[in-house]
């Protein structure tokens, strides 16, 4: 399974970091920088499915919940997101499956 | 916890209707919460947008959310008329206060971690992000 992410449109600048992760299939890896939660840093409690922006950029082209390993929400949040989303979801603010 | 709960109400009105209908059927609505002994906590016309998928072979729709407070009764009511009503294409209902009650209590835990370890290093670093959380408000 390859599934593409690189080409959402998100804010939040991982594409590089990613890329990098995925270049040259053999030979040492990469030290990454560890990914860092932003709704930790914000200090957010409560993810709103109303918020479609904010949504959207956890949500790649496919429609797809971007996995936390990627986009580095802490676990408890990624939670909140995915719950939002699909919330979304139900009342057409998302899409559940793009072409 | 006792029969107070607090909804939030999201449905969508055929694109057909005009503004002047979406807003008489909200009220309609409306009426029927408070008949049944709840109460509207706000309303908000999310204006007309694209929806992100095709509902009844309809592209987009007027969105109106409701914040609802009361037993549950009247939101089986609220329900069971959008249910056949064919001018509301989507409803949604979700319950928000045990969600609001969980963002308190980690708010309230932040504030107690804050205030138990007074300036260690790490706790100077979040001390500048709340000021600066501060000055951006």
């Amino acid at each position: 399974m390859s599934t593409n992410y690189d080409d959402r449109d998100s804010g939040f600048g991982l594409e590089r970091e990613y890329e990098r992760a995925g270049m040259g299939g053999r030979g040492p890896r990469r030290m990454q920088r560890r990914k860092i939660c932003r709704f930790c840093i914000d200090k957010v409690d409560l993810i709103d499915f109303k918020d479609v922006k904010l949504l959207q950029s956890y949500v790649p082209e496919r429609g797809k919940i971007l996995p936390r390993r990627i986009s580095g929400v802490c676990a408890a949040h990624q939670r909140m997101l995915a719950e939002a989303i699909k919330r979304a979801r139900n009342i057409a603010l998302l899409p559940y499956a793009a072409d | 916890m006792a029969d107070k709960r607090s909804y939030e109400v999201v449905f969508i009105v055929d694109p057909g209707a005009a503004d002047d209908e979406v807003m008489k059927l909200s009220e309609n609505f409306q009426k029927i919460i408070t008949d049944q002994g709840g109460r509207i906590v706000k309303t908000e016309m999310m204006g007309r947008r694209q929806l992100a998928y095709e509902i009844n072979h309809k592209r987009e729709g007027s969105y109106i959310l409701l914040e609802v407070e009361g037993s549950g009764a009247e939101i089986a009511e609220l329900e069971r008329r959008m249910r056949v009503n064919d001018r509301v294409l989507r409803y949604m209902t979700i319950r928000v206060d045990d969600a609001r009650q969980r963002a308190d209590k980690l708010k309230d835990r932040r504030a107690r971690k804050a205030a138990r370890r007074p300036a260690s290093g790490k706790q100077k670093a979040a001390n500048a992000e709340t000021e600066f959380e501060g000055r951006a408000a």
